[in-house]
């Protein structure tokens, strides 16, 4: 259905006829809530709603009650909206006042059920304070613990934040790294001016600023030439002095600026890390063009951070503060001077110090109705307030506005006469009717990125507010960020700080820039009255009795819950915030925060430094998981590790298994046999013929020097003195502690030069551990360690004909049992392949290792399949060699240990040479009096009773399957498998005492009522006397 | 996240490219039998943690592979400097004797 543009044109019934820095040739068209709407470009979503007339935005998080944009900027509580043009791209709390309206954008209210307007839930608030308390959720839905699930979804359904997709997110997002001299955070006048200072020395600059243009509040700023209000900087109007700034800038080389672009996080030694919205229209409007990046990730490493953050005003805290139509002073004046939209008619200002005064004068030059603006100071005499007189705007000092009238939106504003120090009301009050209020308690500088590193927030009396506290950082702070609001401090401030942050490497270039001149600011606002401190507006009832007084908007904590949390004992203001949830929004409590800790202050009868404050934590506002993730999705997520005869297995139909970041075969499958099927194929063929494994995965680390033989004497637990070169030996390695830390086997090559092999997870832990004791401890030692993993090929062939297979294929190796023996390494050539052989055995029949460089991998296994067929060459993946190994009793360090036993509980006794002449690593661990006492976990074979049963892997044993729970466990199955080639299944576990109770029975009661029973044996369950592997 | 410097390399890189390895200067006993069990737990478990002033053992495990050490202030992560295996670090007077 096609709407009449001209229609949706003179909808925008709060669009005022010209100004702003909007293009009414660019008209946009959007929906909210279902409903057709226009607005042009240069607004944000915010203030087209606004021109459209929408007040309602939302409902709040406890009592649904009716909420309304209150901000026009990154602070926004209120306006968190679902966008999204298609289910794969929505994209929930999106603050309305930070988004650029987009042609065909597509957007709702996160909760409110049915819809905002009417939200059946509003009935829970209306029953008010007394329902929902303080904690409300804690005491309410603590007990019983087993109802918690059905709690969680009426509180979810209730408070409603949103919702993600749970389709893949079709936008493309990544990451970019910057290195400079200056970062400079915030392109408002502070920021401008220290970007322009630094520039001038030639340092690399970066620029970033969260909005769409440069210009902070210069964006909604008077103009001298036709504005009583107005100011203007080196005699050009505020936004003109702007643009030339940004051209000087972008002219520079040197100097790199990004808009729309949010700071986030600051983080140790100067690391930030910016967020860029770059383009969201295809995922907003639900268009199908593909797009480029829509969002980055900056991070960025500077040597000097320059933060011009700002500050964000603070809304008073007054009855029914949270009707729509309540709005800070500034927001009025930016909706009005940036966007050309009134909020609405009639408007009555309350403002604690000259600064709200502004709005009056924004809404009055608009031509509408100013009704009052009511001032809490006594006789306060400033620029402002005669101009306001002189404009016959009606100004009531030493009054308050108590309370704000109305139901779904603003009608009327209470006022009354207060004392001096706005702590009662002193009069009567009287009714102004009016359909908009502005407030201003003040501006809270935006400190957060200032905490981020651990640097506590101080209070400053004359800011009325937290500024940047000390740090060891590179940092400087300037501008409203320091409480200083005058924009010639600003400029001033900018100037000051650009200069310092560049100068961090050379005092010339400081010289330089310190002569760069501070813009000078013309301004007919000659005197200022001091503000007034004040938080919360006094109200003729007590803040229980009276109508309820809204601190933190998002998270419906009023001003009677944390004067409720005092008396019940939270004084802290770290527990205050948390039982109230206080600042836990998605705004962090940009504007309530401070009004919460005066309360906590007034309700203590302390003072507001004495309170003290909360530290912010990244991030700043929150950051999609698109953009962290970047482009690191899907097959760039982890790097993924293939063996030189990847390829092959694909083609042989593998189905892999992960270990670490290698992609293994796990067994390969024929036609449409099954898993166990496949194994006990597998398994068979290698017992009775000859089996193929990739075995490339293997840690492999060369190591080489004169020492060598005594450092592997040091770092594993056996002997390795007389190993002669072309000889092979199974090492065990132990932490400092005496528990096993990894296992394989070294070669000697030759007196100074060794082939040492690690457990696949554990290759890098390994050469890691190797290098520490050689440079920490044993510097003296000459030696050196390679890895050489991705250099090897290992290919294992297993199985009777393993010895007539490999002997097809080589005529420079003699491979009798007596020429190569079990446990010997030859050197020589396969299929013409320079190789390194190992007689080892991780099955238990004649196996041997060849090794080839990865690149003729792929040629050596092929030519082992040329030949193979005769005997019956299979491929066979890591469960069939689990089984196999399981058979012999071999372990896997990492699954049959983990990190508690020592080689004595895997009765590996005789892979320790306690004889060394150097206490090796390991040893004096495995002494302790814990390692050498009765009852430890020992390894055992389990036999299960029902030879056709395998035990699950991790069931914990007990002796008594009768004992009443709970029961104790004395232990638990780390393998167990079916072994097609024994005919049953085989396990093996850790079991108290376990080496002294073989024949002993254990018992597995299960998850699923199942009680199962084994008895404990040898973990050598195939040819004990290994003659099958010694042929 | 840190800018670590690296002595071996002379340069200053990401911590990305680090690995922390514990506090430095744990010497292994000389000769570890004859040490008591609680002597070798004390080397094996028990560490100082300080707040503050702390020297620690990193390796640059995605550079040159060296192990080396780091002075640094656990409560500010302020690096006061990056030295060698095998050299000694001091801080000022002052701060030294601030130091547990």
């Amino acid at each position: 259905m096609s709407i009449d543009p001209n229609y949706l044109r003179a909808n925008q019934g709060f669009r005022l006829a010209d100004g702003g820095r909007i293009d009414r040739g660019d008209p946009l068209i959007f929906s909210f809530a279902g409903r057709r709407l226009m607005g042009y470009r240069g607004d944000t979503l915010a203030s087209a709603l606004l021109a459209n007339g929408v007040r309602i935005v939302g409902r709040s998080f406890k009592y649904a009650r009716p909420r309304g944009i209150v901000c026009a900027g990154v602070e926004e509580p209120n306006a968190i909206l679902q966008i999204g043009g298609r289910e794969e791209t929505q994209t929930p709390n999106v603050r309305a006042t930070e988004q650029p309206l987009i042609d065909g954008m597509v957007t709702r209210p996160v909760n409110g059920w049915p819809n905002a307007d009417a939200d059946l839930m509003s009935i829970f608030g209306s029953l008010g304070g007394a329902l929902m308390t303080p904690g409300f959720y804690y005491k309410t839905f603590m007990f019983p613990a087993s109802r918690w699930e059905s709690y969680e979804w009426f509180i979810r359904r209730a408070a409603g934040l949103g919702k993600s997709s749970k389709l893949p997110d079709p936008d493309r997002y990544d990451h970019m790294n910057h290195h400079v001299d200056v970062l400079v955070v915030g392109a408002g006048p502070t920021g401008l001016a220290a970007a322009l200072a630094a520039s001038e020395s030639g340092k690399r600059v970066l620029l970033i600023d969260e909005r769409s243009e440069a210009g902070g509040s210069l964006l909604w700023s008077g103009d001298a030439d036709k504005y009583a209000w107005g100011e203007a900087i080196d005699a050009m109007l505020p936004m003109q002095w702007v643009a030339n700034a940004v051209r000087r800038l972008d002219a520079n080389p040197q100097v790199a600026r990004l808009t729309h672009t949010t700071v986030t996080g600051y983080h140790d030694h100067n690391f930030l890390t910016a967020w860029e919205r770059r383009d969201d229209t295809c995922a907003f409007s639900g268009s199908d063009t593909v797009p480029g990046t829509r969002q980055r990730l900056h991070k960025i490493r500077a040597a000097s951070v320059v933060l011009a953050t700002g500050a964000h005003e603070r809304p008073l805290v007054f009855a029914n503060n949270d009707l729509p139509g309540c709005m800070t002073a500034s927001a009025v004046s930016e909706y009005i001077r940036r966007y050309a939209v009134i909020p609405g008619n009639r408007l009555v200002v309350m403002t604690a110090n000259d600064g709200g005064y502004r709005a009056a004068f924004d809404w009055k030059q608009a031509g509408r109705e100013v009704v009052a603006v009511i001032d809490p100071r006594h006789d306060p005499d400033s620029s402002a307030i005669q101009q306001a007189r002189e404009a016959g705007i009606t100004v009531l000092t030493g009054s308050a506005l108590v309370e704000a009238r109305g139901r779904k939106g603003v009608t009327g504003a209470l006022v009354a006469p207060i004392n001096k120090l706005a702590t009662f009301v002193t009069g009567d009050t009287r009714l102004l009717a009016c359909d908009t209020i502005a407030t201003s308690g003040g501006w809270s500088p935006a400190v957060h990125l200032s905490c981020h590193t651990g640097s506590r927030p101080v209070w400053d009396d004359a800011a009325i507010g937290f500024v940047p506290g000390p740090t060891t950082e590179r940092r400087y702070a300037g501008g409203s960020l320091l409480g200083h609001h005058a924009l010639a401090q600003c400029l001033a401030d900018g100037t000051e700080i650009g200069a310092q942050a560049c100068s961090v490497y050379s005092d010339e270039q400081r010289e330089g820039s310190i002569a760069a001149s501070v813009p000078q600011v013309q301004s007919s606002n000659t005197t200022e009255a001091a503000p007034m401190a004040l938080f919360a507006v006094p109200h003729p009832k007590p803040s229980s009795r009276a109508p309820k007084q809204f601190v933190d908007f998002q998270n419906d904590v009023t001003a009677a819950g944390i004067e409720q949390s005092t008396r019940e004992g939270f004084e802290s203001i770290e527990h205050v915030k948390r039982y109230n949830a206080l600042g836990f929004g998605t705004d962090q409590g940009k504007t309530g925060n401070v009004n919460g800790m005066a309360i906590v202050a007034r309700a203590l009868g302390k003072t507001l430094p004495e309170v003290g404050t909360t530290v912010f934590r990244p991030n700043y506002t929150p950051v999609t998981m698109g953009a962290v993730g970047g482009a690191h999705v899907r097959e760039l997520f982890d790097p993924e590790r293939y063996t030189p005869m990847h390829r092959w297995h694909v083609k042989a139909g593998a189905e892999f298994e992960n270990v670490g970041q290698w992609k293994r075969p796990w067994y390969y499958p024929q036609g449409n046999e099954s898993m166990s099927e496949a194994i006990a194929r597998e398994q068979l063929a290698t017992r009775n013929g000859v089996g193929i494994l990739d075995a490339s995965t293997l840690g492999k680390i060369d190591i080489r020097g004169p020492d060598a033989r005594e450092f592997l004497a040091r770092v594993y637990t056996n002997s390795w003195a007389k190993l002669a070169p072309g000889r092979c030996r199974y090492g065990l390695m132990c932490g400092e502690d005496g528990m096993v830390m990894d296992d394989g086997v070294t070669a000697c090559l030759a007196d100074d030069h060794f082939h040492m092999t690690t457990t696949t997870g554990g290759a890098a832990h390994v050469l890691s551990w190797l290098e520490l004791w050689q440079q920490t401890e044993w510097p003296e030692l000459d030696i050196f360690f390679t890895s050489v993993t991705d250099q090897w090929a290992t290919i294992s062939i297993a199985g009777p004909n393993s010895r007539a297979l490999l002997d097809e294929l080589t005529d420079d190796i003699d491979l009798s049992a007596e020429a190569f023996g079990f446990m010997d390494f030859r050197t020589g050539h396969v299929a013409g392949i320079a190789a390194r052989v190992f007689r080892i055995s991780f099955t238990g029949d004649l196996s041997y290792e060849i090794n080839v460089p990865a690149h003729h991998g792929q040629t050596v296994w092929d030519a082992l399949f040329n030949c193979g067929e005769r005997y019956g060459l299979t491929p066979y993946g890591t469960e069939t060699m689990h089984v196999l190994r399981a058979e012999k009793g071999f372990i896997i360090v990492g699954q049959d240990t983990d990190g508690s036993v020592t080689p004595y509980d895997l009765d590996h006794g005789w892979a320790v040479a306690g004889n060394k002449p150097f206490s090796f690593i390991g040893k004096r661990g495995m002494q302790r009096s814990d390692c050498t006492r009765e009852e430890r976990k020992q390894l055992v074979g389990l036999k299960c009773s029902d030879p056709n049963t395998v035990i699950p892997e991790g069931a914990q044993a007990v002796r008594d399957p009768a004992q009443p729970i709970p029961m104790s466990m004395v232990g638990h199955v780390t393998s167990s498998y079916y072994s097609a080639f024994l005919g049953r299944s085989i396990a093996m576990g850790v079991i108290k005492g376990g080496l002294k109770r073989k024949g002993e029975k254990v018992y597995f009661p299960l998850a699923d009522g199942r009680t199962l029973e084994a008895t404990l044996c040898d973990p050598v369950f195939l040819d004990p006397e290994g003659a099958r592997g010694k042929v | 996240m840190f800018l670590i410097h690296c002595p071996y390399c002379g340069e200053d890189r990401e911590e990305e490219e680090f690995h922390a390895a514990g506090e430095a200067h744990i010497a292994r006993p000389l000769d570890p039998d004859a040490c008591s069990d609680e002597e070798w737990g004390n080397y094996l478990y028990f560490r100082r943690n300080p707040r503050g002033l702390h020297r620690e053992l990193w390796v640059h495990v995605a550079g040159c592979g060296k192990y080396f050490n780091i002075a640094r202030d656990t409560a500010s992560y302020q690096i006061h400097g990056s030295y060698r295996i095998g050299e000694r670090f001091t801080w000022s007077d002052a701060e030294d004797s601030a130091a547990p």
